[in-house]
């Protein structure tokens, strides 16, 4: 586990190819589009928030600034449906 | 063995019985017949091929105990049954004020007493969750329009108003309230049951205690869709430890002897378990719990033919139903027999 993590994926949460994610204990189910479920992925790895605002810095044209927004909100929905918890 | 199971009403508005009698039949130990018992020739249950061996109408539950005793005793006569299911929450009582003289023909029920059954009505449930810590919403036993009067005393609107036997609504201020009342105490009679309302999402179980306190299994469901009526249409099992904790605790402290069918709603403020219902029946989804790998109604005819079962202890995560409407077609000689005669044979 990365010591900086600052974001934890419930560990029976799982995430299919096509961006499916079922949320177990209670019957929630949502679909991320290709970025959601690249960004998911980073963080069942285990990544903590600021690897993932540079990972998408590195593979997308955008501002850091704007970057950081659009991936707070993200975070935040994902927090508002209990999909991860954050420290 | 000849197993005899009501409630083949499998309308938009489904009786258990349907689910019940596909789920027996889906355990393969299972080599036996079912007789059907309908109150109506226009059962859906009673069209369905390969699925019930034979019909006979029997009296409404409102005929009473004696003619019910008469009807049963001539269909056993004709079909040696073994066993009889109720799944109606309607014709419980009655069975159960007869299981005696059922059991004197040879017939097996497993079906709670009427002290257990009166434990979770849903007049007395409050009661019930208070003595043993499980969090339910308020309420209070309305039997006139000034109690009615009272209800911000208590709670704020919107509020549950909820009949004795059968359904509930829900009001958002007096005028409604006054409106629910009086249409569900001209139905049901009284009292009225007046609930605190909870926001939050569905969530049921499924499961089968043995009349000792234990539970043989339970399986939990959250609705993903719901009807007009309120009747879950879809639904998908979930891995929750704190509702089935509940379950467990609910049954215990009833000692439950049958199927049962606990409904929760999990508070979006406080993320808590309240307990809303306990029916005394397995519900009309009861057939994704064999699916999900707990066949609790071929248990229960176990338990009833005295085998001892060994508690189910998982099930699948994420096993989903989804309910249809399907057209059956038939010939009005079906329909004309079970109306002439009061009973068919297929």
């Amino acid at each position: 586990m990365n010591e900086k993590q600052d974001i934890m994926v419930p560990k029976n949460l799982a995430i299919s190819e096509s961006g499916f994610l079922f949320s177990p204990s209670n019957g929630e189910s949502f679909t991320l589009n290709e970025l959601g479920i690249w960004i998911f992925k980073l963080l069942q790895s285990g990544k903590n928030k600021k690897d993932v605002l540079n990972a998408i810095i590195s593979n997308y044209d955008i501002d850091e600034k704007y970057a950081e927004y659009d991936l707070e909100d993200f975070l935040f929905q994902l927090e508002n449906f209990s999909l991860i918890n954050r420290k | 063995m000849n197993i005899a199971i009501t409630g083949l009403n499998s309308t938009d508005n489904p009786g258990p019985g349907v689910p019940v009698i596909r789920s027996i039949r889906a355990e393969k130990k299972f080599k036996g017949r079912i007789i059907g018992l309908v109150y109506d020739s226009l059962e859906p249950g009673i069209y369905f091929d390969d699925l019930i061996e034979s019909y006979y109408t029997i009296p409404y539950p409102s005929s009473g105990k004696n003619l019910l005793l008469e009807r049963i005793s001539y269909i056993h006569k004709k079909e040696k049954i073994d066993l009889i299911i109720p799944t109606l929450d309607s014709e419980i009582l009655g069975f159960i004020s007869i299981e005696n003289d059922l059991r004197k023909m040879g017939i097996k029920t497993f079906l709670p007493t009427a002290v257990q059954y009166n434990l979770r009505a849903k007049d007395k449930l409050f009661n019930l969750c208070q003595k043993n810590k499980i969090k339910v919403p308020r309420n209070i036993l309305a039997t006139s329009l000034k109690d009615i009067a009272t209800i911000q005393e208590h709670f704020s609107y919107p509020i549950v108003v909820k009949g004795i036997f059968y359904d509930a609504s829900i009001a958002h201020n007096f005028e409604e309230a006054v409106v629910a009342f009086n249409k569900l105490s001209l139905k049901w009679g009284y009292p009225i049951i007046i609930q605190e309302f909870v926001h939050g999402s569905e969530f049921n179980v499924v499961a089968l205690g043995d009349g000792l306190g234990n539970t043989i299994g339970a399986v939990a469901m959250k609705k993903l869709y719901i009807t007009d009526k309120g009747k879950g249409w879809s639904g998908v099992t979930i891995d929750d430890e704190e509702i089935l904790k509940i379950s467990k605790t609910a049954i215990k402290a009833m000692k439950w002897r049958s199927g049962l069918e606990l409904e929760f709603i999990k508070s979006s403020t406080t993320n808590e378990f309240y307990l809303l219902e306990i029916n005394p029946r397995f519900p009309a989804w009861v057939y994704l719990a064999p699916n999900a790998g707990q066949n609790l109604p071929f248990a229960l005819v176990e338990l009833a033919m005295g085998k001892k079962i060994t508690p189910f202890t998982k099930y699948k995560i994420g096993a989903m139903f989804i309910r249809t409407s399907w057209d059956l077609i038939s010939d009005m000689s079906t329909f004309e027999k079970i109306t002439v005669n009061g009973e068919l044979k297929k």
